[in-house]
């Protein structure tokens, strides 16, 4: 690691490679099969069993919510808009790094994604599904959740077009979907390598059928880069959508602190900003476990800071001016809404926010701590942290409202708590189990990106014959 | 042909037949079952088919078509509260005593009515028509603005037995509440059974029709029921 560590804070004008160690084509599918094919590790099952623990808490809270109601939460009468708005949009933030990484920077030709978009993906698809379990649980009664979905019925009923409750509806679901297609698409041909590499039966068929018949032919890679051309640019308009949607939540009410047009690109910086924070939280700890450092460099892990970087600056910024908007609007109410937000009740909570999102990300300027791990890791969970609280701080807008005699505190109980740590434990149990069954580094794309892989790589004989 | 030379995976791909897969999947099998799906939950799960005719068996074999219908009594006469209560109430056995002290007096399909009477014990007549908790319903505005009994109780003066001749369901409801125009008759031709469309028609072009389509508003909010 020592040595690997001086390449890449060596100043030079060359970028490091984008793939450490000695690698030809055959170490790099021995390399990333091995974490899939190897036998189940006792830390691996600790690792799951302890996230499970947590699934279960979730599935136990969400049944006794069911059988209860929302009135388990701490609800009250100007905040009924509680944890579960903000765990939804903490995650679905949280998604957006994934797509970013696998579609815009795939069209931009930024080659360092490869070593990282495969579990981005994974992350977000377990992001959105953790984000819409919230949805799906918050209408307390969810045997009318289909009520969100235009479907004909008895009732006569049809939803409310204009609600932007409605067009997130169709926003994330639609990101879902192009994402899963989009992560779907790009496993194929690694799911045909390790089919052919299976070792039993079951692998053999399981990986088979999935990588529908992938056989490596010229058509279809033909076939298989211009799919995957298309699905990056259906979802690239998605990474700006999604979010800009999930703003309007809140954007299109008439709240003070809430109804403002900086709302959607400030989400949209403040997701990406996020997504990238719980790319490094995951990444780290991965690339050390399942000795991947060769293909996650220190390159891929200064590139995630530089947009963490910048993104957090954003999010600074958007602060600032929400700010200076409530005094130049001369409107009392929304002044009243951020004096509040910084030096009311919830002080505390527009403090932890503004030092883990605007303070954290501004150490990676030095390029010597943008470069160190153990920082990265630190910094990406305080980002993290800084991200749940704000998504906290706006939804806790609604304590004080235009009236005075309703004005109340919001304390979360036992369940919010237990629904929030549950939705962790459903992303971790997902996120272990793909690591172990599923290819974490695209092997195909690696390959691709190595000096091997240009055809003017001296390492050729014909370059002798010349 | 020895394992080791070619493993069984080496250059195994699908069988041709696979890439029918596809085509019978989601050209035949998927249709059928989808619009299958469809048309019985369409069907199947619509109150009209769980919910109309419902007709459960009386404590007494009271005849509506005897009593509404051929002898011509009048809806308010037993059901007191349908033009200014939200209930319309189902009768004391008082009511029917009214005339029964003096008419068939032994009948054996009376004993019932008689032991409820001696008793002091209402007969427990089985509901029928039922607006769930959460939907708030009031006859005496649907008498006041000119709803027939018939609109949505049917022909009652035909029915020995009482079963329930419409769905009931928001649906059902709203379809009214969007054309109200649709079931209006003068208020004095409520409980009229056999209302005709051309009945109607003459009323909605007389002045007093047109009065009453002006001002017939009902309620399509969510609040206008759900209150």
């Amino acid at each position: 690691m020592s040595d690997s560590n001086e390449i890449y804070q060596k100043d030079s004008i060359f970028p490091p490679p984008l793939v450490g160690g000695k690698h030809d084509f055959h170490s790099v599918t021995e390399a990333i099969c091995g974490v899939v094919e190897k036998p189940l590790s006792i830390n691996w099952l600790l690792a799951l069993g302890f996230s499970s623990t947590f699934l279960l808490m979730l599935v136990a809270s969400i049944g006794y919510l069911f059988w209860e109601g929302t009135g388990i939460w701490g609800l009250n009468n100007p905040v009924g808009w509680g944890w579960a708005i903000v765990n939804f949009v903490f995650w679905v933030g949280i998604g957006h790094a994934g797509t970013l990484i696998s579609a815009v920077l795939f069209l931009f030709r930024q080659k360092w994604r490869t070593a990282i978009n495969r579990f981005a993906e994974a992350m977000t698809i377990f992001a959105v599904i953790c984000a819409l379990v919230f949805p799906g649980i918050h209408v307390g009664r969810v045997w009318a959740a289909y009520w969100m979905l235009p479907l004909p019925n008895q009732m006569a009923m049809w939803p409310n077009f204009r609600s932007p409750l409605l067009w997130d509806v169709f926003a994330v679901s639609t990101y879902f979907t192009v994402s899963l297609l989009f992560w779907y698409v790009g496993l194929v041909p690694d799911l045909a390598t390790l089919r052919d590499r299976a070792k039993n039966k079951l692998a053999f068929w399981a990986y088979g059928i999935l990588s529908l018949g992938w056989r490596g032919a010229n058509r279809h890679w033909q076939n298989y880069e211009r799919a995957y051309m298309l699905l990056a640019g259906l979802a690239t308009p998605l990474v700006l959508s999604v979010h800009t949607i999930v703003s309007f939540d809140f954007a299109v009410s008439v709240i003070p602190g809430w109804h403002t047009t900086i709302f959607p690109p400030y989400f949209v910086a403040g997701a990406i900003f996020s997504g990238f924070a719980m790319v490094l939280t995951l990444a780290v700890p991965c690339r050390k476990l399942f000795g991947l450092e060769d293909f996650i460099t220190l390159r891929h892990i200064e590139n995630m800071n530089k947009v963490i970087l910048v993104t957090g600056t954003l999010v600074g910024y958007a602060y600032a001016m929400e700010f200076f908007i409530a005094w130049y609007s001369g409107s009392p109410y929304e002044g009243f809404a951020f004096i509040n937000r910084a030096f009311g009740p919830y002080w505390w909570a527009y403090l932890t926010m503004v030092s883990c999102n605007v303070i954290s990300p501004q150490f990676f300027w030095s390029k010597k701590l943008r470069t160190n791990l153990t920082v990265t890791f630190i910094l990406s969970i305080f980002v993290n942290i800084g991200m749940w609280f704000e998504r906290f701080v706006i939804t806790m807008s609604l304590h004080r409202d235009f009236l005075p005699s309703s004005w109340d505190y919001y304390s979360p109980t036992i369940f919010d708590v237990s629904l929030l740590l549950g939705s962790f434990g459903l992303f971790f149990t997902l996120f272990i189990l793909f690591l172990k069954f599923l290819p974490a580094v695209a092997i195909s794309e690696v390959k691709g990106v190595m000096p091997q892989a240009d055809p003017h790589w001296e390492g050729y004989a014909h370059k002798e014959a010349h | 042909m020895s394992e080791k030379e070619t493993p069984p995976n080496e250059h195994w791909v699908f069988p041709k037949w696979h890439n029918k897969i596809p085509l019978i999947f989601f050209g035949v099998i998927g249709p059928v079952v989808t619009i299958a799906a469809i048309a019985g939950v369409w069907y199947y799960f619509s109150p009209k088919f769980t919910d109309v005719g419902y007709t459960p068996e009386q404590p007494v074999p009271y005849s509506h078509k005897l009593h509404a219908g051929e002898l011509g009594l009048d809806c308010r006469y037993c059901h007191t509260g349908v033009e200014n209560a939200s209930s319309a109430r189902v009768p004391p056995t008082q009511t029917c005593m009214n005339c029964h002290t003096q008419i068939k007096t032994d009948s054996p399909k009376l004993r019932k009515v008689r032991e409820s009477w001696i008793e002091n014990k209402p007969i427990e007549w089985v509901r029928i028509h039922k607006t769930p908790d959460y939907a708030y319903f009031e006859h005496s505005a649907h008498i006041q603005a000119g709803v027939g009994c018939e609109s949505c109780h049917g022909r009652i003066d035909q029915m020995v037995e009482v079963g329930l001749a419409e769905p009931l369901n928001m649906g059902w409801c709203l379809d009214c509440h969007r054309e109200p125009e649709r079931h209006l008759r003068p208020t004095s031709e409520v409980t009229t059974m056999g209302y005709t469309d051309a009945q109607r028609a003459e009323f909605l072009a007389s002045d007093e029709g047109k009065a009453a389509k002006e001002s017939v508003n009902p309620p399509q909010h969510c609040s206008g029921c759900h209150r």
